[in-house]
Parts: structure tokens; sequence; C-alpha cells
């Protein structure tokens, strides 16, 4: 066994995910920011948006239901376990610093997934029609790793003061909300806001799902894979980078 | 005899603040080491590079033969480490703890399970194996980190402060078991500020103060070092002034200790004497006279005192 080997580090990082799951997924922020918050969106512009259709809002929440459980809770477990002093328990076990952040995100990737997918069943049973089930699943599990790597992202400040980086991470996701068409559909947008709207990962995430369950996208359906393939490389780069300049300091 | 630890020039800075100052030691396999030092000397800083927990600023560490910067997951693989602060997750139950450590260290679950269960039973834990870490008290959550330190059975285990304010029974549970470990071969990196844990567990010590290394050796040099020095504590059975006692014969210093006096003498005998000469005079009885020899406390105060940088 070479325990610095890519098979043995990816064997510890799914023992990170297993751990992260049992205690993370069911604390207070977590409800708050990956449940609770996209079904209250969805209801006030269903509530005040009549107009629109079914699927096209539903489509929306779908999106939002991913985006906000898979960036819910990775934000917050360095900061939970620095301040706890678990993560010095991880750094002295024979795991890099690329195993832990991929054990995080491992775990954010399956609640998000898991919470989607209840979503879905219940749109589904509320009459929402699935076109295209392949596209949706695809589009689900590489949006997933995408936002997972954007709430790692969002966790690299050095600070163990959890509320810190919740509320930073609050103030990127909720205005990625609104400039990524989800509740305005991309071609009602004005150039500013479409030029912003190219910018988000979520816009090419919402634009794959309307096309699952309305049949039509703005963007040719590559060009949708290709920027979430695109952004979630990214932002795993980075965040890999980055943590490892940071970690240390949080000891 | 092979080296577990070899260090040299080991550097670490927090701003302008050096914590640990190009200090250098090695460790034969087999033997107990205690780092020693007052708070902020440097020794945890020390133990965190060592394990590959923060990087150093210059030197190196070799662990095992292990160079800790270049390859950390050899080093950390066949290493244990029971940190100052209880860092066992308190929302999993202690089961749970120890079958994360063993998939972290890439242990077959079979073994994992057999290993925890004897390191618990041995532990006194085993009846509440399966009770969330949160409901512990403190000597339980150091008991458990041991546990998880020592499931993959490390060669070469690092404890920082170990015992630091544990109850009578799990302090003894916890050097009985190390002395037993370090009989089994296991060679031990203990960091204290405990002169008395020190002195009656390790083969060799070093001793650090602000960030430097001011003493490497057995602790019976260490004290043989300083054994010309004695301490005296002496009380009477009415109040003594101190310039009734300084001047004489034999005695040094004079200082007050509780309702006592602590004489420092490097002559006892003569010393001595001139407490019972100066009881006469002044009319007191002696309540209690006790000679101390030197301990490594002593020899830790005087070997660094007055090199404060």
């Amino acid at each position: 066994m070479n325990p610095a080997g890519i098979p043995e580090q990816a064997r510890r990082a799914w023992a990170i995910a297993k751990k992260d799951i049992r205690i993370y997924y069911l604390k207070g922020p977590v409800l708050i920011f990956g449940i609770f918050m996209p079904v209250f969106l969805f209801l006030a512009f269903f509530m005040g948006s009549r107009n629109l259709p079914f699927p096209f809002l539903y489509s929306g929440l779908l999106s939002m239901t991913l985006f906000f459980t898979a960036t819910a809770v990775s934000p917050a477990i360095f900061p939970w376990e620095g301040s706890a002093r678990t993560l010095e328990r991880l750094a002295s076990c024979p795991v890099t610093i690329p195993t832990i952040v991929l054990g995080d995100m491992i775990a954010s990737l399956l609640f998000g997934i898991g919470v989607t997918a209840v979503a879905l069943l219940l749109g589904l049973a509320m009459g929402l029609p699935l076109l295209h089930a392949a596209t949706l699943g695809a589009a689900v599990l590489l949006a997933g790793c995408c936002f997972s790597a954007l709430g790692m992202l969002l966790s690299v400040p050095p600070t163990n003061v959890p509320s810190n980086i919740m509320m930073l991470s609050s103030l990127l996701k909720f205005p990625l909300v609104f400039v990524s068409g989800i509740f305005i559909p991309l071609g009602e947008m004005p150039p500013w806001g479409m030029a912003i709207a190219v910018c988000s990962p979520l816009t090419y995430f919402t634009d794959l799902v309307r096309y699952a369950v309305t049949g039509t996208n703005f963007f040719p359906l590559l060009a949708d894979f290709f920027a979430l393939a695109a952004f979630m490389l990214a932002f795993t780069a980075v965040t890999m980078v980055l943590h490892r300049r940071t970690m240390p300091m949080r000891m | 005899m092979p080296h577990v630890i070899e260090v040299q020039d080991l550097t670490k800075a927090y701003g302008t603040t050096i914590a640990v100052d190009h200090i250098g030691f090695r460790v034969e396999e087999g033997e107990i080491f205690g780092f020693l030092g007052p708070n902020g000397a440097g020794k945890t800083t020390t133990v965190r590079m060592l394990t590959g927990v923060i990087p150093m600023d210059g030197g190196s560490a070799r662990i095992l033969g292990h160079d800790i910067r270049a390859e950390p997951v050899q080093a950390k693989q066949r290493i244990g480490v029971v940190p100052e602060t209880s860092n066992a997750y308190t929302d999993l139950t202690a089961w749970q703890n120890l079958m994360l450590m063993g998939e972290l260290y890439g242990l077959e679950h079979g073994h994992s399970a057999g290993r925890a269960r004897d390191l618990l039973d041995m532990l006194g834990l085993l009846g509440k194996k399966d009770q969330k870490v949160q409901a512990y008290s403190k000597g339980m959550k150091q008991r458990l980190i041991l546990a998880m330190a020592l499931l993959h059975e490390p060669v070469l285990l690092f404890l920082d402060e170990p015992t630091g304010g544990l109850d009578v029974q799990s302090t003894q549970m916890i050097l009985a078991m190390l002395r037993d470990l370090n009989e089994g071969g296991t060679t031990i990196f203990l960091t204290t500020h405990n002169m008395d844990e020190a002195n009656r567990l390790c083969h060799r010590v070093g001793i650090i103060r602000s960030g430097r290394m001011v003493a490497l050796d057995a602790p019976e040099k260490l004290k043989a070092a300083i054994d010309r020095v004695h301490l005296i504590d002496a009380s009477f059975d009415r109040e003594i002034p101190p310039d009734a006692l300084s001047g004489r014969a034999g005695i040094t210093e004079v200082a007050r200790s509780g309702d006592k006096w602590r004489i420092t003498t490097d002559n006892p005998d003569a010393a001595v004497r001139s407490l019972l000469e100066a009881s006469r005079e002044r009319g007191a009885t002696i309540i209690s006279l006790n000679t101390l020899a030197p301990s490594l406390d002593d020899a830790f105060l005087r070997l660094t005192r007055g090199k404060e940088p």
C-alpha cells in the first residue's frame, strides 16, 4: 500500500466525506441555507409571478436547490473544524490537503444531489414534465461538482468563525440567484444583465434544467456543458491551491 | 542506534515573533524523549512542525527517515499524535471516531474494529464506546485521543502535554500505558512542562526556552550539573524576620514560601546549624525542617535563568 498514492488518498477522501455527512448535514445553517431558502424564494416568486408557467418556475427551484444545498455546508466545514481543533486531527493524519478538500466536496455533492432528487420527485408528482432525463442527470452531476468546489472556495479565508464565512457566502450566493436567469428569462435580460449572467455558472445549469423540463434553452447545450466544466475545473484548481496556503493558518 | 527524529536548524516565525529559533536535536529509536519548557516556549509549535500540521520556515526535520516536508504522508502513516487539546469529533461516538481513524490510516475494517475494542478496553472506555464524545469528561476524551493515536500501531508517538489538567486516575493510566508502549519498542516524544513527569519517564530531555534549546541531556545529568545547590524548607512556631536568618554561615539566600522560609545553600550542614542557632536566639521552636535535593525543576530554572533573549 502506498499511502500517498491516488487510490489510497481517494479512499481516505471518501472516509472524510462520510464523516462530514454524519456530522454536518443536519445542522441549522444547512437547513436554512440549503433547503428553506430556495423554497421560500420560489414561493415568493410563484405568488408574485402567476403569469410564468409552472415548469419555468420549478426548473428555477431545481437550480436553486442544487446551488444552495451544494454550497450550504462546504464553506463552513473548515471554520467549524478549525475552531473545534478537529482540523488539526485531520492534518496530523496521513492525508494531503487536497484529500481533505476533496472529501468535503464529495459530501457537498452527495447532499446536493440527494436534496435535488427529492425536489425533482416532488415536482414530477405535481405534474412537472421531464423531457430530457439524461441531460438533467448529467447537468446535475456536473453542476454539483462545480457548486461543491465553489463552496470550498468560499471557505478559503483562514477564519475559524463560521458566521464570517456564511456572511461572505450569502453575499455571493444571493446576487448570483438573481442574475442567472432563474426568475427572469435570459432572453428578457438587458445587455448589462446578460454580461453578468454569462459570468455565473448557475446560468448554464439553469439553462440545462430548463431544457430538460420545458424543451427550450438559451445557449447551445454543448456550450452550457463546456462552461460548467470550465467553471468546475477552475474552482477546483484554485480552491486546492489556496487551501494549501491558508489551511496551516487555521491551526 | 538509528535516529527516528532528526531535526536541524528548525525555525518558525509568526510575524516578527520567532517561536522556534534554529533548534536541532536527535531522538533515538526506543527512547522516551522529553521536550520541556515553560508555556509559550515553542514546544507545541515544534511538535506541530514535526508532525506536519504546520509548515516550518527554515531548517529540516526527518521523521522515521522521511523528510516531513517532502514526504509528509509517508511519515504520518507511521506516527501517532496526541495533541494538547482533545480533538476527537464530539458529535461522533468513541467507536465512530476510532473507525474514522482506521479509514484515514488505510486499515482494514476488521483489523480496526479488533484493535479499537482492545484499546477501549485497556483504557476503560469500552462500556461507553457508543456514547457521543461530547458527554465524555476531559480525562475520558484524553484517553480516547490516545486510543485514536495508537489504533494503527505507530512506531513513534508524539504527545503534547498529555496529562495536563487530568485527574490522578487518568494521569496514572496514561503514564502506565506510555511505559508499556515504550517497553514494547515504541519511541515516545513527550512534550510537557511537568518536570516530575519528565523525570520519572524520560531517558533524555531537551529544554526549550523562548524558542531556543538551552539543554539536552539525561535528567540525572542535568540535575548533577546543579548538585551543589540545595534548598531547605524551615518553619517556626513564631515569626522570625529574614534578617535573623540571612548572612549566617551556609545560608546563601532566604525567601518566604507560604508559612515557611526557603533557604538556598551550598552547604546544608552549616545551614541547618545556623537555623538551629537562629531559632534558639529568638526563642522559637522549629516545626518542620526539610532538605530538598535538586530536582529537574531546579535544573530547568537554573539552566534557563538569565537567558531570556
